[in-house]
């Protein structure tokens, strides 16, 4: 470790506080540009994805049970869409399927 | 109807406030699986949610820290992760008495997430600092301790538990970006085309020599920009808080 993780966090929270102190004091005004408002509403989706996939295939240190838990995931989000249950069952699939692999 | 009390408002916010603690407690609990894995110690993570109050955000630092990057990459990809409160805080802006002083709007702005955010704006009237501080007396904490609590678990359960909730996080990202995707159709292209785009820039020479984070800024900047540019949105309504995440 080359950098201190003080200094990480300490960056990162003046920059979330900035992001949400400024429009509120400085700005005060509605974002009116249509780009603008369009960009930072797809944001946080591609973030999302761009860092849930493929990252989710290494998570638990190897690739079969990130990939089912990314399927079962993605259909029971689909389906339901309840948080707390899509984020549980990932979890129960990725345990299941590293039980399945110790036994095979 | 009768006027409430300021301390009446108080309560109020903290009782709203209780359902949205529970649920961060749940989330920052494996956001602290996350960290644990990237080296944080449980103060670390507890200061990290405590300054930060960001799912996504936080997670996108802690696969930084991991990377060993550098500070400006942690800047940089902070910036871009949280970009979406600086929509929120502009709509949030609009619902201020003008009366309202600039400590209030200064403490108000701390703890915008797209859930303490939905719950402001759906009150009737001018906002009440009050209330907020009400809901952020119970979230924040859910939030930090949760956090703490994960890294903490992380090391005292048995491994092949701590690797299976790893992937809690991201079945919470997909619980986030799939439903939006079902209703509108551009969302749903935009994630399919983000998860094939992230697949090729980790295994592309060139590309995949970069660092997670920065592969995570340039595709957003990209990707969302694009859309931006194809795809533009219409309504202002059907921005405010339409982008639902963690924190």
């Amino acid at each position: 470790m080359e950098h201190n993780i003080y200094i990480y966090i300490l960056l990162a929270g003046a920059v979330s506080y900035l992001l949400r102190v400024i429009p509120v004091t400085v700005f005060r005004k509605p974002i009116t540009n249509r780009f603008v408002r369009s960009f930072l509403y797809y944001v946080p989706y591609v973030t999302l994805a761009v860092m849930t996939f493929p990252a989710i295939l290494t998570a638990t240190g190897s690739v079969i049970p990130g990939l089912l838990a990314l399927l079962v995931g993605m259909v029971l989000a689909w389906i339901s869409g309840s948080l707390p249950l899509v984020a549980m069952a990932c979890c129960v699939v990725a345990l299941l399927a590293e039980l399945a692999m110790r036994m095979l | 109807m009768k006027e409430m009390t300021k301390g009446q408002v108080f309560l109020k916010g903290m009782k709203d406030g209780m359902p949205i603690c529970l649920g961060y407690f749940a989330v920052s609990f494996s956001l602290g699986i996350a960290a644990r894995n990237a080296g944080i110690t449980a103060f670390q993570g507890f200061l990290m949610s405590f300054l930060n109050n960001a799912s996504a955000g936080e997670y996108a630092l802690i696969t930084t820290i991991a990377a060993d990057a550098p500070y400006l990459e942690a800047v940089l990809i902070t910036l871009v992760a949280n970009a979406r409160y600086l929509l929120m805080s502009t709509a949030l802006s609009q619902r201020f008495s003008p009366k309202t002083k600039m400590g209030h709007r200064m403490l108000v702005a701390y703890d915008i997430t797209d859930e303490l955010f939905g719950i402001a704006v759906a009150r009737e009237g001018d906002l009440e600092p009050l209330y907020s501080y009400g809901a952020f007396a119970v979230a924040i904490p859910g939030w930090a301790v949760g956090t703490a609590f994960g890294i903490i678990m992380g090391n005292l359960l048995p491994g092949i538990l701590v690797r299976a909730l790893s992937v809690a996080l991201y079945g919470m990202f997909l619980a986030i970006i799939i439903p939006p995707a079902k209703k509108d159709k551009v969302v749903g292209v935009l994630v399919a085309i983000s998860f094939a785009a992230s697949y090729v820039a980790s295994r592309a020479p060139g590309i995949s020599s970069l660092s997670e984070g920065t592969r995570t800024i340039l595709l957003t900047i990209l990707i969302a920009g694009a859309a931006a540019l194809l795809f533009p949105r219409n309504t202002p309504e059907e921005d405010k808080g339409g982008s639902a995440d963690g924190a």
